[in-house]
């Protein structure tokens, strides 16, 4: 069977759906970071497959958009984990429930 | 000539389904790894799905992303993640308990999610060009970037100097 345009989507719902269920799941706020990198992926992955089988180039120029706000949105999401803990000596969400510091 | 064509086809498909396999287990492993609760082996895997994935943009004839996500994510989002792991020293985290209550919640919104994608997908007409000919080289991804989009391109910079700004400010010992 020729792989074409549905194979690459499913690929990426799935791998959507993977990082949506680590960052419902897990407790630990950095691998819910790494569950967000995820989701931001399956989105890039699904962007480039409509590129190519739509014959346009400006799904790719997207993804590279994407992949440089995800970079400066990872470099400040990880500065706030780490003045979080020099806070509450803690990285886990349910230790991290009242609004004051 | 036709049957090298034919053979290549098949090639690309069998790696196809490679490297999907691998991103969508090593994506597993990310989340839930049977045998460590440990973050850097969660980073680990991270890599290998990207890697992996890096492959895919190989498929789709993305050269110059497949090449993009493998410096910046493989080379500087992951060696951020390992630094700040060992920066916070979370051997403590290790063993707490993942509550029943949230993984089945998880699975539940999870797979009513990905039926309504997956339905979708089988009920929208995606007219797909049978054959794709573009080609995500440099050169041309490089032209549309400083004709159409120059604008975005620049407000990504100002993101870039407004987010490393950020990261000086947050970092410093005393916040006041």
């Amino acid at each position: 069977m020729h792989v074409g345009l549905e194979h690459y989507l499913t690929v990426s719902f799935l791998l959507f759906a993977l990082g949506l269920l680590g960052v419902i799941m897990r407790r630990n706020l950095i691998v819910i970071y790494m569950s967000l990198e995820l989701m931001l992926n399956a989105a890039n992955l699904a962007l480039v497959a409509f590129s190519r089988f739509n014959n346009k180039l400006d799904g790719q120029v997207l993804v590279f958009f994407i992949i440089t706000v995800a970079a400066a949105e990872v470099s400040v999401g990880l500065a706030l984990i780490v003045a979080l803990y020099r806070r509450r000596q803690s990285a886990h969400v349910e230790d991290l429930t009242s609004m004051k510091l | 000539m036709e049957a090298i064509n034919q053979m290549f086809g098949n090639t690309a498909d069998v790696l196809f389904y490679v490297f999907a396999a691998l991103t969508l287990l090593c994506g597993v492993l990310v989340i839930a790894n049977p045998f460590s609760r440990n973050p850097v082996t969660s980073a680990m895997f991270l890599v290998l799905t990207i890697i992996s994935m890096a492959g895919l943009f190989v498929l789709l004839h993305a050269f110059f992303l497949a090449a993009v996500q493998i410096l910046v994510y493989a080379g500087a989002v992951i060696v951020l993640f390992l630094f700040v792991i060992m920066l916070l020293d979370l051997k403590a985290e290790e063993r707490r308990k993942i509550k029943f209550f949230g993984v089945a919640a998880g699975f539940i919104s999870v797979g009513a999610i990905l039926a309504i994608f997956l339905k979708n997908l089988h009920r929208t007409p995606l007219n797909e060009s049978s054959s794709p000919t573009i080609e995500g080289n440099t050169e041309p991804l490089g032209h549309l970037l400083f004709s159409n989009y120059v604008l975005p391109f620049e407000v990504v910079s100002v993101l870039l100097l407004v987010a490393m700004i950020g990261v000086i400010l947050l970092s410093k010992k005393k916040l006041d």
